[in-house]
């Protein structure tokens, strides 16, 4: 077989979803568990995020793995994409009656819309926060440090921006609720012991981690 | 018992380059014991006698064997109802006034040869580039026995050998996947001691013909084991997952 192993096959295309889709989880755990800090908006609180997110971006292991996460994130979408364009193409003529909700879920039908959608939220999300914060105009705090934590507490007081937010979060959810199982199976662990666990953890994971990303924006607002 | 008034709504395609449509014929006089296919026979009947070309479907064994009757019913392979064929599908499942829709399995890899009938030998090209053990099997029998085989191995092997290649999988799935009906056909050898040999390339090379027949990617949604008139579980994809995974990893 003369095709690429990265991308030849529809299988191979497959492992590649799940093994980015699967590191793209557990960087929302550490995105998370960082941005919980800003529940937290007293002074102090202001400049410990300040302080954590100059580690973040200054921090040549972190640099390193957000390098990969870029990768990944870039991978993933670039993926999806030559997966949905072929899925597309497999079914010229479609059908003028469907009952597709008597077999399968919508949301797991809907991964590559729900994906777009994210990604359309990361281009949004990166250019306020991310993009202002390694080459924007940013003011300095106490410590000296990028006040980024003013930038955030800003932009949350506008309830569209937190809508969109929330709405985004909700969108995550589903594409997560079919993605982190699916991920599982894709790479063949597939086991009756423990599919069940997979699952159960799928879902939670799906609830848990988008609802707390959601609730820092309704925080924010509320507080401000 | 009283009799059925029904309207279809079915596919009509001359030939594979025909433009095809959607035909409303009614049908009265159904019996709810009539199966969806003698049905289609009465129906048949009417449009002969009145000198209209009749509906090609394909059928064959007619006892949920033989894998040659397909349609997409209302919406679903098979038509309402789990772990049966369209001969299986009785009008019992159906009310008195009724719309049916009744089109053919849609997939680029199963082009429509007539009406309802499609060219289903995608899955025979696909069976043919690794689906099989390369044994002489005439005149040299081996006792059973002198092979062992763990028992949940073989009945494993054998709910996947169970698969009709019908092809409900591929016009169920949002994507046109063949991987349920390859995944079966891989793993009736793999778990077996005789298939093991052969078993690189045999998964390789199916799932190198199953891509070029143009079929779509598999989404894990799901909806081919749901509608599988012989319950084929998505454990056996996974099995292939793992099959191809370790082959690509592994092959010289």
């Amino acid at each position: 077989m003369a095709r690429s192993a990265l991308l030849g096959s529809s299988l191979a295309k497959k492992y590649w979803m799940a093994l980015t889709g699967l590191f793209l989880c557990t960087f929302l755990i550490a995105h998370l568990a960082g941005n919980l800090q800003l529940l937290d908006m007293s002074p102090e609180g202001q400049l410990k995020f300040n302080a954590y997110a100059k580690f973040m971006t200054t921090f040549p292991l972190v640099k390193l793995v957000s390098y990969v996460l870029y990768a990944s994130i870039l991978f993933h979408a670039f993926d999806g994409f030559l997966l949905a364009v072929q899925n597309r193409k497999a079914r010229p003529v479609k059908y003028a009656h469907e009952k597709a909700g008597a077999n399968s879920t919508w949301y797991g039908r809907q991964m590559a819309l729900l994906g777009t959608l994210v990604l359309v939220f990361l281009i949004i999300h990166m250019k306020t926060f991310w993009y202002e914060m390694h080459w924007g105009e940013l003011g300095l705090d106490v410590d000296g440090n990028k006040d980024l934590y003013t930038l955030v507490a800003t932009v949350f007081t506008q309830w569209w921006y937190v809508a969109l937010y929330v709405m985004s979060m909700l969108v995550l959810a589903y594409h997560l609720l079919h993605g982190f199982q699916s991920a599982f199976q894709s790479l063949g662990l597939n086991h009756p012991r423990y599919t069940p666990v997979i699952k159960n953890v799928g879902v939670f994971f799906a609830v848990i981690v988008p609802v707390f990303f959601a609730l820092i924006p309704v925080w924010m607002f509320i507080n401000a | 018992m009283r009799n059925m008034k029904l309207t279809l709504k079915i596919w009509r395609q001359s030939g594979p380059n025909a433009k095809g449509e959607m035909k409303t014929y009614p049908v009265n006089d159904v019996s709810e014991d009539m199966s969806f296919l003698e049905m289609l026979d009465v129906l048949n009947d009417d449009l002969v006698r009145k000198g209209e070309e009749p509906i090609a479907f394909d059928h064959d064994c007619r006892e949920g064997i033989c894998g040659s009757c397909s349609l997409f019913i209302n919406g679903e392979a098979h038509g309402p109802g789990r772990m049966i064929t369209t001969c299986q599908l009785h009008m019992r499942k159906f009310k008195d006034g009724d719309t049916i829709h009744v089109e053919p399995w849609r997939s680029g890899a199963f082009p429509v040869i007539k009406d309802l009938a499609v060219d289903r030998s995608a899955f025979d090209r696909i069976q043919a580039a690794g689906g099989f053990v390369s044994v002489n099997t005439s005149g040299n029998l081996v006792d059973g026995n002198a092979v062992p085989i763990p028992k949940d191995d073989a009945d494993t092997a054998f709910d996947a050998a169970t698969c009709i290649g019908c092809g409900a999988c591929v016009a169920t799935c949002v994507n046109s996947s063949a991987m349920l009906f390859v995944a079966a056909k891989v793993s009736q050898f793999a778990l077996l001691p005789q298939g093991k040999p052969e078993a690189k390339r045999r998964v390789l090379a199916m799932v190198e013909q199953m891509d070029k027949e143009g079929f779509g990617n598999c989404s894990n949604t799901g909806a081919c084991e749901v509608e599988c008139p012989k319950g084929i579980s998505l454990e056996h994809i996974a099995r292939m997952n793992r099959e191809y995974l370790t082959a690509s990893a592994t092959k010289d």
